[in-house]
């Protein structure tokens, strides 16, 4: 094993870290999850308290379409099995395939982003119209960031396995499991602002 | 998992230690440089925030309001609370002491993400500095710490956006450390140690750490809310556009109550590492010790409203509150009684030290106290919102958690610098604190009793020579700072060499060199199975050679 010691050239060799410890960084990744849902907890709360205490005058209740968030909802849903599967291919050393299911996930979380522009676009009210919309716009937005994320992060993944020099393989894909994580991960804090916003 | 901890047989880690004082300004990933980098940070705002708490002081010596306009002493109490939780305390118990010791304990040769680590410190200079140079920006914000809207929403917005933005950089700041805290002393522990003979600093981390994770994230959540309804104009706080106050007020103190255990878990845990070494005595009680933690750590996430009884809080709430409020006394109390049973028929050496964290537990006891009774419901409301509070806070977060940071200064110095401080001088710093602190909080007890309200530069002038001695003390405690300030750089450079282990304690901090090298032990971390087993005969590591630890200093 090398030494785990900095050299003083460059002090902070990231090969030479690794050697150290085993790969926590899945673990950290969870831990982090955990934070950014107590986000999501907290705005939940919020909403949940502001239906319990604040009424809304007659005239300012809309109620929300359901067709467009439930083809959201599904085209999510199925972007976590595409996601998994992407997972399994590379399992199994099938880089080309890994990398088309990872394209047809990123198709759908483009997809799912353009979905909810468009009922963006159609929903007769704009943020600061009353509470609800802001706090629709609020929960969905700071969502929808999320998806824009891991988009992003699938297209980075997906363009390392693409790389002739194969820098995710079956020996590292961390990248690919905790894009994976985040996914699933923001794909389950959908299903429940789905039920809280547009069921309850 | 395979932690192998090689010896360190490179020759460069000798030619590497005194990479000179330059590496504290750098993106260093060595716990050690970054836990001191916390530590010095740290303090250079708690002077600050320090010099702010004089000018409040200086304005209360009168009970008319003369010394600065109104709205920057309310920039000043505002940045005064600001700095001291998010830029002294919280960075300084965590991170700076968290750094430093977390490593050593679990007998790791550094974090688990040093880079994350990294980048957690460097979030925090730019952002103090932020929040400061708000002041020169059409003023700092002006609603106190806590911003309740609407004060928050209707005072100048660039200060109060500034705040806002500096607090999410901190909170983030926190929250990377405390993932870095959890994954560190669960994953990264030694082969062969077992979490039960951890050092009890580990355990009141990783309390702390959970509380991190699932507090701050909260407030950054309700703080971006807070922002859209200053800057885009929506209603979710504000009551005129259909928002609710009481809403903020839930998720500003779901994080805010466990910000006090984030800030005086990490001191619980570094007086029970100072006190055992310097009495000699096994630390009492260690098992019940890590059970207390954990409990404050729940029942520390449900007694956030009692901060609210004044807020139109429904009665069942009330009640609710009240008894999870009253149940923390019985964690924090067996932890308190555990302390003094350490203490208890020691060979107690009466050093800075120990008479730092003596003075904590006393002052402690005392805010526990005011705690308990501030927690019921009628007294609460009587004493709500004035300088009662006022003094409560203070004798939690300076007679707490300041008097162990100075503690472990004194105790942990030798380890960062290889010199001893000066005790004489220690104790003097010591004396004039101890006075200082106390004649500047214990009065204000008496004028919250008798109805001063706080966060106000003028008051009634039957409250004129009480809020004088209180600032008396207050000078004290700024005058207590020139002792400590000379005695630190004085013996950095010409201190009593302090050899390895001037304490002759046991943990494992203690068993490598003092300033430690770079991978904190020459060859393999030592398994330490009973860090406190101070007067005992029975091996306290497995290595076939005993501890040497050289009598005397």
């Amino acid at each position: 094993m090398t030494s785990v010691i900095p050299t003083d050239e460059k002090p902070n060799d990231l090969a030479t870290e690794k050697s150290e410890h085993a790969d926590h960084r899945l673990f950290g990744l969870v831990s982090f999850l955990v934070a950014d849902g107590m986000t999501f907890a907290g705005f939940f709360a919020a909403y949940l308290t502001y239906k319990a205490v604040n009424p809304l005058l007659p005239d300012a209740i809309y109620e929300l379409e359901l067709p467009l968030p439930t083809l959201n909802t599904i085209l999510l849903l199925v972007s976590s099995a595409t996601f998994h599967k992407a997972g399994k291919a590379l399992e199994k050393n099938n880089s080309i395939k890994c990398q088309n299911w990872l394209l047809i996930t990123a198709g759908l979380g483009i997809a799912f982003l353009a979905s909810q522009m468009v009922e963006y676009f159609t929903l007769p009210f704009g943020l600061t119209d009353n509470l609800y919309a802001s706090t629709f716009y609020a929960l969905t937005g700071f969502h929808g960031l999320h998806v824009t994320l891991g988009t992003f992060m699938i297209l980075i993944v997906w363009w390392q396995a693409r790389s002739p020099g194969g820098r995710i393989t079956n020996l590292n894909k961390f990248p690919l499991e905790a894009a994976e994580l985040y996914w699933h991960f923001v794909d389950g804090i959908w299903v429940i602002l789905f039920i809280i916003l547009y069921l309850l | 998992m395979s932690i192998s901890v090689p010896p360190s047989t490179n020759k460069r880690s000798a030619s590497l230690q005194p990479q000179g004082w330059l590496r504290y300004f750098s993106f260093s990933l060595d716990h050690k440089v970054i836990g001191l980098q916390y530590l010095i940070c740290g303090f250079i705002f708690y002077l600050i925030g320090g010099a702010l708490a004089g000018a409040i002081r200086i304005e209360l010596t009168s009970p008319i309001s003369d010394f600065m306009p109104r709205d920057v002493y309310n920039q000043v109490l505002t940045l005064h609370g600001t700095i001291m939780i998010f830029l002294w305390i919280v960075p300084v118990v965590n991170g700076a002491f968290g750094n430093y010791l977390i490593p050593f304990y679990v007998g790791a040769r550094d974090m688990a993400f040093p880079r994350l680590n990294a980048v957690a410190f460097w979030l925090i200079p730019p952002a103090g500095l932020m929040l400061i140079s708000s002041y020169f920006i059409n003023g700092a914000a002006q609603s106190g710490w806590t911003a309740y809207p609407p004060l928050s929403i209707t005072t100048p917005a660039s200060g109060q956006i500034i705040w806002i933005i500096s607090v999410l950089l901190l909170g983030g700041s926190s929250i990377f450390g405390g993932i870095n805290f959890i994954a560190t002393i669960l994953k990264l522990r030694r082969p062969g140690l077992k979490l039960m003979q951890l050092p009890m600093y580990c355990w009141a981390m990783l309390g702390t750490s959970i509380l991190v994770v699932l507090s701050t994230p909260v407030l950054a959540g309700t703080l971006i809310l807070l922002s859209f309804d200053i800057v885009a104009h929506t209603g979710f706080f504000n009551p005129s556009l259909g928002g609710n106050v009481i809403v903020y007020q839930h998720l500003f103190w779901f994080y805010s109550h466990p910000a006090v255990y984030i800030m005086v878990l990490p001191a619980f845990g570094l007086v029970s590492e100072i006190l055992p070494v310097h009495s000699r005595k096994p630390l009492f009680g260690y098992v019940t010790m890590v059970y207390s933690i954990m409990g404050i750590v729940v029942l520390g996430l449900v007694v956030w409203a009692h901060h609210m009884f004044t807020s139109g809080t429904p009665p069942w709430m009330r009640l609710f509150f009240t008894i999870a409020t009253a149940f923390i006394a019985v964690p924090t109390g067996i932890k308190f009684f555990n302390w003094v049973a350490t203490l208890w028929g020691g060979r107690i050496s009466l050093n800075s030290a120990i008479l730092f964290s003596c003075g904590f537990i006393v002052n402690f006891v005392l805010g526990g106290i005011t705690g308990v009774a501030l927690a019921q419901v009628p007294f609460d409301v009587h004493v709500h919102d004035t300088y009662f509070v006022v003094a409560h806070f203070h004798y939690i977060v300076y007679g707490g958690s300041v008097f162990v940071i100075f503690s472990s200064i004194y105790h942990w110095y030798p380890k960062f610098t290889g010199r001893l401080l000066n005790e004489d001088i220690g104790r003097l710093h010591f004396l004039i604190t101890f006075v200082g602190f106390n004649l500047c909080f214990a009065p204000q007890h008496w004028l919250g009793l008798n109805g001063m309200p706080r966060r106000v530069a003028e008051y009634d002038p039957q409250f004129t020579f009480v809020n004088q001695l209180s600032s008396v003390g207050a000078l004290l405690m700024a005058l207590s700072t020139i002792p400590f300030l000379w005695n630190v750089f004085y013996s950095a450079f010409k201190g009593k060499q302090s050899g390895d282990n001037p304490w002759q304690a046991l943990t494992p901090e203690w068993l490598t060199s003092s300033p430690p090298p770079v991978e904190n032990w020459v060859g393999e971390a030592p398994l330490v199975v009973e860090p406190y087993g101070y007067g005992k005969s029975t091996p306290v590591t497995d290595s076939k050679k005993p501890i040497e630890i050289k009598e005397g200093l």
